[in-house]
């Protein structure tokens, strides 16, 4: 049990700065989850913690003491790999037995606490078996048992799930949770799949190319993403990013084609400002009346439970549009559409970050306020 | 036309029909296996009549009633006072000592070098590993005369140690295991450390064992040139108690006169053929797969 | 190619290098680099007395029409060593491959070979093919075709053409079943639903696709022939009648062994190196397509 903490940490390949400078902690017993796109730096940052490779920079702690300069061995964590590395000659018992016995704790002792960690992960009558010998759901299990086994002071996952089918992934995510939560051990888990991030995190730390783009917990993200790029990352299908323009009168917003969305509040001081609008498509709603936006339908997928149209928006924009049933539009329908001015995210076409009046509802009043 | 497809149809489902084409296949390999195996049963054959029957000429097709004393004659170096200096039962013992130190030197002394090339990065690596890749150009028969005055030089002349420890380094198991070495999951080898393992403790608990078939295949692939070498125990071994088996026969038969103790001689090429046609047999799987994976 | 993980220490590395080290110093580079030396040097045969004499050792070894049917004894010999027991084992190994019964048996049968010594391989064809109590031999010379291999050149090297190809057979075999069994049914399948006979199959579809093993085959034949068909020679012929069974290695020993000539050997010594490095260069960079060393 221990809180795991990044300052400022860096990793420098030559000229490649695959880190720039990461800063967090993980609180104690916290399930904190790096996601981001493969070559984000997720898989770096963890190998960092766990001391398979070198930090150019910065500071890593683990319940409060220095370990960057550490061997992995010494810095009381256990790690899950994408591909389990299990000891493919030893048996299930002593491939979760090897670290303790290398830590020289007496036999009788290794024997509780590998009997005790594979009765709970189910794993008793597989003990004598070789890892060939068991289907990937229990080899998974094993690699956990490794982990658990050692009490570790953090658990450290990397992808552990990606090598299993849709339905096994499903299952050992829920097993994972509750042991994660029975356990109460501080766990880093590294994905690059939102849904697994969003079920498992108590907080996700979005990465991109190095850098976190967003820290928070899961909902949080999703309803107010710091960044056009986690905003397109979170939720699926993703985020309709669209070009605006801050219409003359501060109000509203303008996406081309005499297409106009309402403002919460006005911005009459950047009238005539680009900016980049930000419209989950579950959020984007057909009207009964005029709703300002038109969406030409293209193409209908009903799922059952609710249908997706891919459509264009006045002025030629693709946008989605995600409702609940089966609603019969057809290819070629032109359906009013709005969304709820709270809904709206808006972010800086030049940063990419979100406006920062965006962040809390009655942001427009703040932002007047700040201008005069 | 209907009624001709219908009639066709059957023809195929139905049990193949016996054709003398197919027995072409099995005509040639077993022709092949005779072929090759002949010699060997002509030793066989050799090896059960007495001198007598052989040096006139008159060897039949079956075996003789005298395998057993030809084996023992040939063994203790009791009978055939024309041919015997040495008796095999001390050539063989020489054979075998040669056989496993040059396979299991090789494999010790590769291993380890493997080890230090895949899994260390240290100053000199590239340099030390291109001069264990040019030896694969310096076969010991090409440059048999300078060898012989290194190893003269170090007084290891008809000594074991002259017999085999000029023959130990060998690239290709280092490539072989180096190749293997490489396939080891990086992620296996961070597992190991997490859990505490050093680079010895890693080698011995999870390397080695995980090398069990590529040390198996080489052991046979080692074991069969070690016992089958002939130029350098020719070249370093003088007095007859260090004769290799297979240097003792061919020594007997000498010029290849009628007037010789064919038998014993016969009894003795069986005795020489055993062991390595035995580990062939028994481990053929490994030899298999070692000779392909050199390839790679 | 590089592994990510590695292990971290000064020290250790080089120990664990340096039985292997000391071994190829000692007794492959120390050897070469005398042979190179000497090969260049004239020395008295008690080594009392040296001088260099640039690369006349060379001359008079290659000028010396001997060393010149040497050499084409050796060129001959192992096109014929390689080429039959290339085509003999590939016969064998398509057939093998096919479904028939009792593969496996055949496959054990034709493999011991392998563990023949080329002396012990010698020795087998001796005693069939001995003009005097070899029963082939024997039958022949019955037949009056006045065979005896060691009066007659080219029934000697025949001989030991077919005494070395014996053990290169079952070795060819191995890596063609390999590389048979390496080639996808389908494709083979879809050649079938072309149309094309087994036969057909073999020669537009198999062969080509074996053709690296092949290639590796020739090679490694090729050298097997130069350098380790030495003790079938000394045990069948002693490099005669004359010389027509002298191949390079045989005079190698010849000349540096029983004639005690350092520098002709040396030469000759460093001839074949290059010869050998040539060889490995040409199966490296056709292996390079498929491995890198890093």
């Amino acid at each position: 049990m221990a809180t795991v903490e990044l300052r400022q940490v860096t990793k420098r390949y030559g000229a490649v700065e695959a880190i720039r400078g990461i800063d967090v902690a993980a609180r104690d017993g916290e399930f904190l989850v790096l996601l981001g796109p493969s070559g984000c730096g997720k898989s770096t940052l963890l190998r960092m913690v766990a001391g398979l490779e070198s930090i150019t920079g910065g500071e890593i702690a683990i319940g409060g003491r220095r370990v960057d300069g550490l061997e992995p061995k010494d810095r009381d964590i256990a790690m899950v790999f994408q591909n389990y590395a299990l000891y493919p000659h030893m048996s299930v018992f002593d491939n979760m037995a090897y670290g303790l016995k290398i830590r020289g704790l007496p036999k009788a002792e290794i024997r509780a606490r590998v009997t005790r960690t594979a009765e709970m992960l189910e794993l008793a009558p597989y003990l004598d078996r070789r890892p060939s010998q068991l289907s990937g759901g229990q080899r998974q299990r094993v690699a956990m048992g490794r982990a658990v086994v050692r009490e570790p002071a953090a658990f450290l996952f990397d992808e552990p799930l990606s090598n299993l089918d849709a339905k096994l992934r499903t299952q050992m995510r829920l097993e994972i949770k509750r042991l994660q939560a029975r356990l109460g051990v501080t766990s880093l888990y590294v994905t690059h799949d939102q849904v697994e991030a969003m079920t498992l995190a108590d907080r996700i730390l979005v990465m991109n190319q190095g850098v976190a783009e967003q820290i928070g917990a899961p909902l949080e993200i999703y309803s107010r993403p710091a960044s056009l790029f986690v905003a397109g990352f979170i939720g699926s299908p993703p985020m309709n990013i669209l070009d605006a323009r801050i219409a003359d009168d501060g109000r509203g917003l303008l996406l081309g084609g005499g297409g106009r969305i309402a403002l919460p509040g006005p911005l009459a001081a950047e009238a005539g400002q680009p900016v980049k609008l930000g419209i989950r498509p579950e959020h984007l709603k057909p009207t009964a009346g005029p709703g300002g936006l038109s969406l030409t339908v293209e193409l209908s997928e009903a799922l059952g439970a609710e249908t997706v149209l891919y459509g264009r928006l006045d002025g030629g924009q693709p946008a989605q549009l995600r409702m609940a049933g089966m609603p019969a539009h057809r290819p070629g329908d032109v359906l009013p559409v709005t969304a709820d001015p709270s809904d709206l995210h808006l972010f800086d076409p030049r940063t990419g970050r979100r406006r920062p009046d965006t962040e809390q509802p009655g942001w427009a009043e703040r932002r007047i306020s700040a201008v005069s | 036309m209907s009624a001709s497809l219908l009639d066709q149809a059957p023809a195929k489902v139905a049990p193949a029909r016996f054709r003398p084409l197919d027995l072409l296949p099995h005509a040639v390999l077993v022709l092949g296996v005779l072929l090759l195996g002949f010699p060997l049963y002509m030793v066989f054959i050799g090896a059960t009549w007495d001198a007598g029957t052989i040096a006139r000429g008159n060897l039949p097709l079956t075996p003789g009633p005298l395998l057993l004393d030809n084996l023992a004659h040939a063994w203790t170096g009791t009978g055939g006072e024309r041919v015997m200096h040495t008796p095999v039962r001390v050539m063989m013992w020489n054979s075998l000592v040669m056989a496993l130190a040059i396979a299991v030197g090789k494999i010790a002394i590769s291993i380890i070098s493997a080890y230090a090339i895949a899994f260390f990065r240290f100053p000199l690596r590239m340099v030390f590993f291109w001069m264990i890749f040019i030896t694969l150009m310096l076969p010991v028969e090409v440059r048999i005369v300078p060898t012989y005055e290194v190893v003269a030089g170090f007084g290891m002349v008809d000594s074991y140690a002259g017999l085999t420890i000029p023959l130990i380094a060998s690239a290709t198991a280092t490539l072989l295991f180096r190749q293997f070495f490489l396939t080891v999951p990086d992620e296996l080898v961070e597992a190991a450390k997490i859990d505490g393992a050093g680079p010895l403790r890693f080698f011995l608990d999870v390397l080695l064992p995980l090398s069990r078939t590529n040390i198996a295949a080489l052991f046979v692939i080692l074991f069969i040139y070690g016992w089958n070498q002939y130029l350098w125990p020719l070249l370093v071994t003088s007095s007859g108690d260090m004769d290799t088996v297979v240097i003792g026969v061919t020594k007997m038969i000498g010029t290849g006169e009628a007037a010789t103790d064919w038998n014993i001689i016969m009894a003795a090429t069986l005795l020489a053929l055993l062991p390595p046609v035995a580990v062939v047999a028994l481990m053929q799987r490994w030899l298999v797969k070692g000779l392909v994976d050199s390839e790679k | 190619m590089q592994r990510r993980a590695i292990f971290k220490g000064r020290l250790l590395p080089y120990l664990l290098l340096a039985p292997q080290v000391a071994v190829t110093v000692l007794f492959f580079l120390w050897p070469a680099g005398r042979a190179l030396w000497q090969s260049v040097h004239l020395q008295d045969p008690f080594g009392l007395y040296s001088e260099f004499v640039w690369f006349e050792n060379f001359q008079a070894v290659l000028s010396d029409p001997n060393y010149l049917g040497t050499v084409q004894v050796s060129v001959l010999f192992s096109a014929a060593v390689a080429g039959l027991s290339l085509s003999v084992a590939l016969l064998l190994a398509a057939l093998a491959d096919t479904k028939i019964r009792g593969a496996g048996l055949y496959k054990s049968l034709l493999i011991w070979p392998y563990a023949l010594a080329p002396a012990i391989a010698a020795v087998l064809f001796l005693f069939v093919f001995n003009p005097e109590i070899g029963l082939l031999g024997r039958a022949m010379n019955g037949m009056g075709l006045g065979w005896d291999y060691r009066l007659n050149g080219g029934q000697a090297l025949l001989m030991v053409v077919l005494a070395a190809s014996a053990k290169q057979i079952s070795y060819n075999f191995i890596f063609f079943l390999a590389g048979l069994q390496a080639i996808p049914r389908s494709v083979l399948e879809a050649a079938s639903i072309d149309g094309a006979g087994p036969v057909r199959r073999f020669f537009t579809i198999t062969f080509p696709l074996l053709s690296p093993t092949t290639f590796f085959l020739l090679v490694v034949n090729v050298v097997y022939a130069f350098f380790e068909t030495f003790g079938t020679i000394h045990a069948l012929t002693r490099g005669g009648p004359g010389k027509s069974t002298e191949t390079l290695i045989y005079r190698v020993y010849q000349d540096g062994v029983v004639s005690n000539d350092l520098g002709g050997s040396s030469a000759q010594s460093v001839i074949l190196m290059v010869i050998v490095i040539a060889l490995t260069a040409i199966q490296f960079r056709f292996i390079e397509r498929k491995v890198h060393y890093a």
